[in-house]
């Protein structure tokens, strides 16, 4: 299978600028930006059917076409490098072994809207990524390709890194706008939507760094080449992390619509039995499909195609692309807990159900877990569950709702026979 | 203009309003916690949310503006429960502690539960702690987080109103907290109105905690008299439960929606500023003989003061002055001229200001700290510092010998003059005043006046709004109003005036002052009219 993004991963050095350049790097941008008109690349983009690749899954020349041109005003352009969907690390990968290949894809999303100035609002755990960011941003302004007149054009582009401080919600789009402005990462009320007024109130592309990363293959390929690798409107390949009990978790590129059990496969299958003479591998019990936030997935469900509109069919999302890999040694009840406990600790607080409905779950399935669990507490979590989403301004709680509401409903009889027993399950992580 | 639906009733709005604008206009009430009129809307409570047809999720009424043919629905089946399951959300971590919480009865998560809520709890777990429990957040403002609902009011009104920026919320999920910033204290000249916006009983005002259920407070709609704004408010008193308030009557005051004065807020300054009420009042006629003061009753003390002022009238008039107020409401103001101008003939009549200049800020507070100087100048007065000066230098040079002080301080005011022999020389020197003061002390005879909160009349503010103070009390003791006064003095004096309350007076006044004319207490109303001018 062909690898586009994941190629450079294998070539040494492939971060630096000289060795980007002998595989052909910037060749789109130059060509972009010297032969091509801006709209050329958004209607290019559009025929493409590349989708947001960092968990939404909206189309990016769609998004790109709300953003009005003539305000007056700047327009910005954001990189989403927040990355903080647990279950995924693929933009790690990106900016860490080829960073170039995202200022490219930048200068091309830059040209194609009229953006002057761009931020990378990276996570502030990435600390060698970010590093070796900054470098390649160095070299790239060092090389005239960043700041005035790149390529010898007349465009110019500006663009600073920004390290977060380590909060999910600062990866929703909006939460990150108001991290990056300064103030405290609660996600905005909306409308208005960002592509009309975003970064200090100005028209803002915020874009993920997947997304942008492959703009240049599309320009230097063709965007049929491209929606031909994909489903009917899911363009191209996704970055896949897959990770938990697999034999070879890692970064798996993939079409839209790869089935998921070839994915699982490819990472080596479920992971076997060390130890054991038979060499039997565990049984697969359920897999995450799209990062934590995606409903998980039965062992019977993973035929299903690994694209943002399949998966949305059987009640699950694509989301960051994050494949999280369980076997049957592990607990649903103490995964469903560790999972709450993410979504109470990164609930920015702000609204009334995610606030206090994540942290409220969060410790019943603790009490649960510590062996006090009683009769009426799946109903009451059931009750509960149906009212965390579609009631918020973001939606933290929407995905913390789907997971798990999908634990409860499609393992129920784990939680039944765990509450009737009240034993601590194997591989559970109880902190109680 | 665009149309829309709210539960079958159809309402034409402006581009812009929010449902929850549209559904007020149309009297049907949506529950909201952290939206405020007067404030940015932050969107964070979740309690407005409502449905409208063809959006896929319920919506905020609070942030959503209508739309050309929208159908919005506040009472489904699906708001109720949406509405329940709020306010379950918002109790999770809610301490309950509403018996001894000083907010019982106006607070907003009592009154909604009792409306909306779900009356059958499934809590079990541990609430999260939060650090704040009666916590002193700066002189005015007490801080308990375990009951804040985190609706942010606090936080908007000081980066929005007073530009403060105090407040934050700390921390995130259900371990957030409303706090003050370190280092920093709420100590802004508006922080009272925290109180008022905290729909909860997480910020309750340290002057008014415990003193009196609010459910015993007799409102009355006022007008503060701490400055020329005038601001609208409402007297609270407790006359129920009389041994609640330790002898005080007035608990507090609260700032009333105007929205060409005051909005919805009011300085500490006034808010703060209604001790003077109930401490510190004369409550009786005080006659000085021969140096020592004697409390008496009134109309022992009117007749030998109208001797002396009837035989100094007769001899030597134009050594006779008399002080007018801005204090004084404009039917005061004009039974005074009436009486001592136009009736008695006297020409040194003076308006004098009873206290200097103050502070002066872009929102409320006016340097001009008396409530009614606009009307005393429509009435006919104007202050002159200088004839004040002249008046008290005639004093030592023996050119005076009567001398009527409506409330001033002039001890205090005149610290370079010495203002107390000079009372001592005068052959009549009265004072008419609620309170208590250095000059009241060195006088004759010293009238106890009403308070603002004892009488009815109106005050004109800066911008010349004539706007109505109402009794909320009787008179202290044997206090009368100024009003009752003038027109006892005017009564001995034998005029027939036939006052028979403040109205009649202001019908008398609206005919000699034309800033006035057309106006009546019914058209002043609630909000007050500009006069004309």
């Amino acid at each position: 299978m062909e690898k586009l993004i994941s190629r450079f991963f294998e070539i040494p050095s492939a971060h630096k600028l000289s060795v980007y350049l002998e595989q052909g790097g910037f060749e789109a941008a130059k060509r972009a930006l010297k032969n091509m008109k801006p709209e050329e690349i958004e209607s290019e983009v559009k025929r493409s059917n590349l989708r947001g690749l960092g968990g939404a899954g909206f189309p990016c020349g769609m998004k790109w076409s709300f953003v009005p041109r003539n305000t007056g005003k700047p327009i910005y352009l954001v990189v989403n490098a927040d990355e903080g969907e647990p279950g995924t690390f693929k933009d790690k990968y990106i900016m860490t072994y080829v960073p170039h290949l995202l200022l490219e894809g930048m200068i091309l999303a830059s040209y194609a809207v009229g953006i002057h100035k761009a931020f990378i609002y990276i996570r502030g755990e990435y600390e060698e990524p970010c590093v070796r960011l900054q470098a390649a941003v160095n070299e790239a302004y060092e090389k005239g390709y960043l700041g005035k007149n790149i390529f010898g054009t007349s465009f110019n582009l500006d663009v600073v890194v920004h390290r977060g401080a380590g909060a999910y919600i600062c990866g929703e789009e909006t939460g990150l706008l108001e991290s990056l402005e300064g103030r405290k990462g609660y996600p905005r009320l909306k409308p208005p939507f960002p592509a009309v007024v975003g970064l200090f109130g100005c028209p803002t592309v915020i874009n993920n760094v997947e997304t942008l990363s492959y703009l240049p293959f599309i320009v230097n390929r063709s965007a049929d080449w491209f929606a031909g690798l994909g489903t009917e409107r899911n363009g191209g390949m996704r970055l896949f992390s897959v990770s938990g009990h697999v034999e070879k978790p890692g970064i798996y590129e993939r079409p839209l619509g790869y089935p998921l059990r070839n994915l699982i496969e490819d990472a080596g299958g479920i992971r076997l039995r060390r130890g054991d003479p038979s060499g039997r591998p565990y049984k697969l019990k359920a897999v995450v499909p799209g990062g934590l936030s995606a409903a998980v997935l039965r062992a019977d469900e993973i035929d299903v195609k690994m694209d943002f509109d399949s998966l949305k069919t059987i009640g699950s999302m694509g989301g960051s692309g994050g494949v999280i890999v369980m076997d049957e040694t592990v607990s649903m009840v103490g995964a469903l807990q560790i999972t709450m406990q993410f979504f109470a600790h990164e609930s920015c607080g702000q609204c009334s159900p995610c606030r206090e409905g994540t942290g409220w779950i969060y410790r019943i399935l603790n009490r649960v877990v510590s062996g006090k669990g009683r009769p009426g507490d799946i109903q009451n979590l059931l009750d509960i569950g149906a009212y965390l989403g579609g009631t918020t301004i973001c939606a933290l709680a929407d995905g913390a709702q789907m997971t798990f509401l999908s634990y409860l409903k499609k393992f129920r009889s784990e939680f039944e026979e765990f509450i009737g027993g009240n034993v601590i399950p194997k591989g559970t992580y109880a902190n109680a | 203009m665009l149309t829309l639906k709210i539960d079958g009733k159809e309402i034409a709005v402006d581009k812009g309003t929010t449902i929850i604008r549209a559904a007020e206009k149309l009297g049907i009430f949506i529950p909201n916690y952290c939206w405020h009129p007067g404030l940015s809307i932050a969107g964070n409570c979740r309690m407005c949310l409502v449905e409208v047809e063809k959006m896929p999720k319920p919506q905020i009424a609070c942030h959503i503006q209508c739309q050309d043919g929208m159908v919005v629905n506040t009472q489904t089946e699906g708001v109720k429960k949406l509405r329940e399951h709020i306010l379950e959300f918002l109790l999770v971590n809610h301490p309950l502690d509403c018996p001894v919480c000083d907010q019982a009865g106006e607070c907003w998560l009592q009154d909604y539960y009792m409306k909306f809520g779900l009356y059958n709890s499934r809590l079990n777990e541990k609430k999260v702690k939060k650090s704040a429990k009666a916590r002193p957040i700066g002189p005015t403002i007490m801080l308990d987080s375990e009951r804040c609902i985190l609706c942010s009011r606090c936080v908007r009104f000081a980066d929005e109103i007073t530009k403060t920026s105090e407040f934050g919320i700390f921390n995130r999920g259900d371990h957030s907290e409303i706090g003050i910033y370190p280092g920093r204290e709420l100590n802004n000249k508006y922080s009272g109105c925290v109180a008022d916006i905290c729909p909860v009983g997480a910020l309750t005002d340290r002057d008014f905690r415990f003193k009196c259920r609010v459910w015993y407070l007799q409102k009355t709609e006022s007008i503060c008299p701490g400055c020329s704004r005038g601001c609208n408010i409402t007297i609270e008193a407790n006359l129920e439960r009389p041994h609640h308030g330790h002898g005080e009557r007035v608990m507090r005051l609260k700032p009333r929606y105007n929205d060409e004065v005051n909005d919805w807020w009011m300085c500490d300054a006034g808010r703060y500023g209604y001790k003077s009420i109930d401490h510190d009042r004369i409550t009786e006629p005080i006659v000085r003989l021969n140096g020592v003061l004697k409390t008496a009753d009134w109309s022992e003390t009117i007749s030998s003061l109208l001797k002396v002022f009837k035989e100094l009238l007769k001899t030597s008039k134009d050594e006779i002055a008399v002080l007018i107020s801005s204090d004084l409401t404009n039917e005061e103001i004009y039974l005074a001229r009436k009486l001592f101008i136009k009736e008695l003939g006297l020409d040194r009549v003076h308006l004098v200001r009873s206290r200097g200049e103050g502070d002066q800020d872009e929102l409320l507070i006016r340097a001009d700290k008396h409530p009614n100087r606009k009307g005393a100048e429509w009435v006919g007065f104007e202050e002159n510092e200088k004839s004040i000066r002249k008046l008290l230098d005639d004093c030592i040079a023996d050119k005076l010998k009567g001398l009527v002080i409506f409330g001033q301080d002039l001890v205090s005011l005149y610290p370079d003059r010495n203002v107390a022999d000079i009372l001592h020389k005068l052959e009549l020197s009265v004072f008419i005043g609620s309170n208590h003061n250095l000059t009241s002390e060195q006088v004759q005879f010293a009238l106890p006046a009403a308070t603002y909160a004892e009488k009815n009349g109106t005050f004109t503010n800066f911008e010349g709004r004539v706007q109505r103070i109402r009794r909320s009390l009787v008179p202290l003791g044997e206090s009368k109003s100024e009003l009752e006064i003038l027109m006892l003095f005017a009564d001995k004096f034998g005029f027939n005036w036939n006052y028979k309350n403040e109205e009649a007076v202001f019908e008398g006044l609206k005919r000699s002052v034309s800033f006035f004319g057309g106006m009546t207490y019914e058209k002043i109303g609630k909000q007050g009219i500009k006069g004309n001018v």
